[in-house]
């Protein structure tokens, strides 16, 4: 995001709640457990994962500002650069792959102007490869914040991306 | 007529909220086992039942539960296997998205059975909104008096959470999955010590699938002996197979072990033939580390019996001209699917999914998906597929965990059985037939298996 000044980062009362909450399913000084589920939390808030974002968890949880580093950079959902605010997630592996996810790719990356990896000028979209999502019978697909895209088309791509682009908020939080 | 264990109400309208969960049956295993059985009883009568692991490896259940280590003093926990992210398999989100009660109700079972008062569900990041489906479901649970303190006054106690990966298949492996569950990166452990002597915080620690979990529903239910009689042999009970690829109705099917494969590819109730009349090329019978089968091994062994749908079945001659149930799931190709290019895909898979703690599988997984790319772009070799082979020998059986070994067999079932096809790849350069986004530039399909 713009501006994480380290001033900035700090979650607000009901995200704090949350951490609370996600913190007590775990014994006395096992909190550590919470880290995945709570670095979530952050990048879904913060945009992504920044140095003052991490060293923010890392004080939360009482632990190591390196033991939020390691799991931040060794899990593929977390973003540790800037990215567009609603990530398209397409998935490449076997399955999805017979049923033209490379095919699907392409149009993607020529409709946006982007190819994969990258974020558009507009900073709304991200596009991203990924691997089997477990949805290989309804392929091809896409995930879009928490939202999975199944069974898609050229003219399903169309839409949905029109409607991110005019409402771009990935669907993270409390969303079903 | 296939049996049904755990899809029977997967249509009712509601079934996964808790009042109509309850309607049609839902909890009595519970209630039975509080009221009228010993934990002791439970693990017998899943011992009984034959039930054999879902998440791949098919150990039996029972004897796995009868493993955990029972110090004084020290708790024990029970934790469900919810990562799936093997290539090929999407049952257990159904499950879990259909019927979250279900997992809710075999998790207490089980919890029960291995004395454990802590139990969690690891469920891979990219579910996050079954996390949340099944997260309402615990908060009904907890509403009923189905989890908490003394439950329905039995004096038992069980708190139940689910807890997210964020992206890693490795995370499926067991002792991964507990170093992800104490917030740690996804490194398998060195086994021994296994998790059933010290697992989740060095403490006993039993791992089972979803699907593995759900069973034990009605095993409580009717009994471990009724169980064991559905099924076929060793293969007890039914099976969740998630059916993808080039067919005309992929899902999600519950069947009764023993059916064969070809009634399962070309029967109208399961995945209703082959797409667009096209004729049937291989098969990949249990998610993606499983050996593929060319056309002519799937409905039938090399022994020109018919190949079923169970453990001993698919995995009939081995290697050599087997395969694995695995985790069910079950990719079809059609004679416009090139092999060169889904075992690079795979092997893609692989290296980007190897930890990298051990160099054979690190290392060895980048350099088979880099062969198998020049391979598949027509810069290969012809010694470029034998030396394919040596990699995929010298990484299996070579490493911490599994990963290895599951990067390595579809390797060299892919050379084993297509040879040819790799061979073409490299004479004719030009021709690969999916190398334009499927588009089929020239049929092989019999040349390669004349
Ligand atoms: C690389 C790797 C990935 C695995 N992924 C899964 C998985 O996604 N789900 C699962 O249930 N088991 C998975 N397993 C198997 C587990 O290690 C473990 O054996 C299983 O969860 C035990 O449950 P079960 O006995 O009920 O099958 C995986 C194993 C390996 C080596
Ligand atoms: S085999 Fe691969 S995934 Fe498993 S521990 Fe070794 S490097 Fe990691
Ligand atoms: S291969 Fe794409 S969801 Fe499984």
């Amino acid at each position: 995001m713009e501006n994480q000044n380290i001033e900035n980062i700090q979650f607000p009362k009901d995200l704090l709640d949350e951490v609370q909450r996600i913190t007590s399913l775990f014994p006395e000084g096992k909190q550590k457990s919470a880290l995945i589920r709570v670095l979530h939390i952050a990048q879904a808030h913060f945009g992504y994962l920044s140095a003052p974002v991490m060293d923010y968890v890392a004080r939360l949880l009482l632990i190591q500002p390196i033991e939020v580093y390691e799991v931040a950079t060794f899990y593929s959902m977390y973003d540790t650069q800037p990215v567009g605010k609603v990530k398209l997630e397409v998935c490449r592996t076997g399955p999805c792959m017979i049923e033209g996810a490379e095919k699907l790719v392409s149009y993607i990356e020529n409709k946006l102007g982007i190819k994969d990896g990258e974020t558009t000028e507009d900073g709304i979209f991200t596009l991203k490869t990924v691997e089997c999502l477990g949805a290989c019978g309804y392929a091809p697909m896409l995930q879009a914040g928490e939202k999975f895209h199944e069974h898609l088309t050229e003219e399903k791509v169309d839409v949905l991306i029109e409607q991110y682009r005019l409402n771009p908020v990935a669907n993270y939080m409390g969303q079903e | 007529m296939s049996r049904k264990l755990l899809l029977n109400n997967v249509h009712v309208e509601g079934i996964h909220t808790y009042d109509v969960y309850r309607k049609n049956g839902g909890y009595a295993a519970v209630e039975k086992a509080l009221k009228s059985m010993t934990p002791e009883e439970v693990v017998e009568e899943v011992k009984k039942s034959g039930l054999r692991g879902r998440g791949g490896a098919g150990f039996p259940t029972g004897m796995k539960w009868s493993f955990i280590a029972k110090p004084e003093g020290v708790p024990r926990h029970f934790l469900c296997n919810a990562d799936e992210s093997e290539p090929g398999t999407f049952k257990d989100r159904y499950l879990m998205e259909k019927i979250p009660h279900l997992l809710i109700e075999g998790m207490i079972l089980s919890s029960f059975a291995l004395g454990c008062e802590q139990s969690y569900i690891y469920i891979r990041g990219e579910y996050m909104y079954v996390l949340r489906i099944l997260e309402k479901a615990i908060a009904e649970a907890y509403q009923n008096g189905w989890l908490g303190k003394n439950i329905k006054g039995s004096g038992f106690n069980l708190d139940l959470s689910v807890s997210p990966g964020a992206g890693a298949y490795i995370c499926g492996e067991e002792t991964a999955m507990i170093e992800s569950l104490e917030g740690k990166r996804g490194n398998p452990r060195m086994k021994p010590p296994f998790p059933a002597i010290q697992g989740l915080w060095q403490r006993p620690t039993v791992v089972n699938n979803v699907e593995t979990i759900c069973a034990v529903v009605p095993i409580v239910n009717e009994g471990g002996e009724a169980y064991a009689g559905v099924g076929i042999g060793r293969s007890a009970g039914t099976k969740l197979i998630s059916a993808g690829g080039n067919i005309n109705k992929p899902g999600v099917y519950e069947i009764e072990m023993g059916i064969t494969v070809e009634e399962f590819i070309y029967g109208d109730q399961y995945c209703g033939g082959i797409k667009n009349g096209k004729k049937l090329k291989a098969c990949v019978p249990g998610g993606s580390s499983v050996p593929i089968l060319p056309h002519y091994l799937v409905c039938k062994t090399a022994e020109g019996t018919d190949r079923l749908m169970s453990y001993e079945s698919l995995a009939e001659g081995g290697f050599a001209t087997g395969s694995m149930l695995g985790s069910g799931g079950f990719i079809v190709y059609d004679e416009d699917q090139c092999i060169v290019r889904n075992t690079w895909n795979f092997a893609r898979f692989y290296h980007h999914e190897s930890c990298g703690q051990c160099s054979p599988c690190r290392e060895g997984t980048g350099w088979m998906e880099k062969v198998l790319h020049r391979l598949e772009y027509g810069h290969g070799k012809i010694e470029d597929i034998d030396l394919l082979w040596d990699i995929q020998r010298k990484i299996e059986g070579n490493t911490i965990c599994p990963l290895g070994d599951a990067a390595a067999w579809p390797v060299a079932a892919a050379i084993r059985h297509f040879r040819e096809e790799f061979e073409w790849h490299v004479k004719e350069p030009n021709a690969c037939m999916t190398r334009n986004y499927g588009l089929v530039t020239e049929k092989i399909f019999e040349k390669v298996n004349a």
